[in-house]
């Protein structure tokens, strides 16, 4: 079980802010235009976990209207780029969300909305849901507030877009690619043995 | 004759993605929205085209999206570009009308066996609502070639263009045009037709488990087929185009006339566009047929 404090909100912030902390990537000009164009072009699942749900829908509406980034949203994992998970997730509903996840094709990002996905927000001392998103996905960009406005989550895209078009961080899908163990580990604290398949049993599937 | 073909393709691409670019476009100006740039769609299917893919369903998945590329493409090469030109005009020379009605069929074939091997249920839905449609779609199409066949005494495309310098067939013939042309507005699936891909109802529809490469070849083909769609309208019913600049201009004309009904109409149902369209299109177009 992760434990019930409220740091962790400052620390994961600065670490993302922070040029110090950030992986100074060094682009040839081939992988600048990908780059480029995986930017330009965003396909998000927009996951209703919490409260913070309520504030995506305005986004795509005539008075914010993200489309004009290239925001778009899509029916499927399978052809998503983006996961919002929009605040608190109780354990329930964290393994739709990592199913989810797993079945997003890579390059794959997810952004935290709200509060309750940074600390626990105001759920901190809850007994089902978790604390740190962090722990069980990789998140590639926190947006803070409870609730978020519309357009602090156009902004958390608007910097998302900068951080991929620069390569300014390490993106979260190659985290937990890589890093795989501790994810799984933290997973299996609440599910048990009863979590998603691993990478290796999904591959001994693709193979067949 | 390859380079002329590679040429078609190309220009095929892109104002096919150019005109979904503006169609997105258009459909924001209605809502009261900017809308993204008109490029939009050429980086979605790059961005797309650039993504890995994750999941296997079987050969007969993959070859799904391959059968209706092949399906676009030489539905596109077998309708001549402009009106008694040498350029851009194909294979059209070798084929005729006939089969050009007959290859437009075989996108939702392909559709159909690439989605009955990932068994998903709403990609299963989505293409027994699309082939329903189809149904409703071909009957009032049909009758109208039928009619400017019989009227030109020949099914050779290029012969139907040619023989309009005295007045365009949608006025010689205009019920024959509009019975053709709302199973046309079906075609092109948008709004009252758009039960394939029906987003509230069945989420992406056929689309629901294409990623990636593939589904960035579905997207491609709907491009180049939907001009392939506009192309022959014109080339029926508008007389031809003696210039590109003629053709961009009248096949605009009719995306236009399609972006705003699909923008104003409300959805039908699968069972509801289909009795519309046997009644209302054949009816108009077997009236049509009548008086040629
Ligand atoms: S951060 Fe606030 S608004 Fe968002 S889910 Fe948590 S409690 Fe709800």
């Amino acid at each position: 079980m992760p434990e019930n404090t409220q740091e962790g909100f400052i620390d994961q912030q600065k670490v993302l802010d922070n040029e110090e902390y950030s992986i100074k990537n060094t682009q040839s000009i081939i992988q600048k235009a990908v780059d480029w164009f995986r930017a330009r072009s965003m396909f998000v699942l927009a996951y209703g976990t919490g409260c913070g749900a309520i504030e995506m829908p305005p986004i795509f509406t005539s008075r914010y209207d993200i489309e004009r980034l290239g925001v778009v949203g899509v029916a499927t994992p399978r052809q998503a780029d983006i996961l919002i998970v929009s605040g608190y997730c109780s354990y329930k509903t964290l393994k739709r969300v990592i199913r989810s996840y797993e079945q997003m094709n890579e390059p794959k990002y997810v952004i935290g909305l709200g509060s309750c996905t940074i600390n626990g927000g105001m759920y901190w001392d809850s007994y089902n849901t978790i604390k740190k998103l962090d722990e069980y996905l990789p998140v590639d960009m926190y947006i803070n507030g409870c609730m978020p406005r519309p357009e602090a989550l156009i902004e958390g895209f608007v910097k998302l877009q900068d951080n991929i078009r620069n390569a300014k961080s390490e993106a979260g899908y190659i985290q937990y690619r890589e890093n795989n163990a501790f994810y799984r580990a933290n997973q299996e604290k609440i599910f048990g043995k009863n979590t998603t398949p691993t990478f290796e049993e999904n591959f001994a599937g693709m193979n067949q | 004759m390859f380079l002329d073909s590679l040429a078609m393709i190309a220009l095929a691409y892109i104002f096919g993605f150019l005109y979904y670019g503006l169609y997105r476009n258009i459909s924001a100006r209605v809502h009261g929205r900017f809308g993204p740039s008109l490029a939009q769609s050429f980086f979605d299917s790059i961005k797309l085209f650039l993504k890995e893919n994750s999941t296997n369903f079987g050969w007969m998945f993959y070859a799904g999206p391959i059968i209706m590329m092949i399906g676009a493409i030489t539905t596109l090469l077998f309708i001549p570009y402009l009106n008694g030109s040498e350029h851009l005009v194909g294979l059209s020379q070798y084929g005729n009308l006939i089969l050009v009605l007959y290859l437009m069929v075989l996108e939702p074939l392909g559709n159909a066996m690439g989605i009955g091997s990932n068994g998903n249920p709403f990609g299963v839905m989505g293409i027994t609502r699309g082939l329903t449609r189809l149904i409703g779609l071909e009957l009032p199409f049909y009758i109208a070639a039928i009619g400017l066949m019989i009227a030109n005494h020949s099914a050779d495309i290029g012969v139907i263009m040619t023989n309009q310098s005295e007045g365009y067939n949608a006025f010689t013939h205009p019920l024959l045009f509009i019975g053709a042309f709302i199973s046309f507005l079906g075609f092109m699936g948008k709004s009252p037709f758009d039960v394939v891909g029906a987003p509230q109802e069945v989420y992406s529809g056929p689309a629901t488990e294409f990623s990636g490469k593939f589904f960035a070849i579905a997207l491609s083909q709907s491009a180049i087929f939907s001009f392939a769609k506009l192309l022959l309208m014109v080339n029926l019913f508008l007389g031809g185009a003696q210039s590109l600049v003629e053709l961009v201009a009248k096949t605009f004309v009719l995306f236009l006339v399609a972006v705003l009904v699909g923008n104003v109409y409300a959805r039908f149902t699968t069972a509801q566009s289909v009795e519309f369209l046997v009644r209302v299109p054949t009816g108009i177009a077997l009236v049509g047929l009548l008086f040629v």
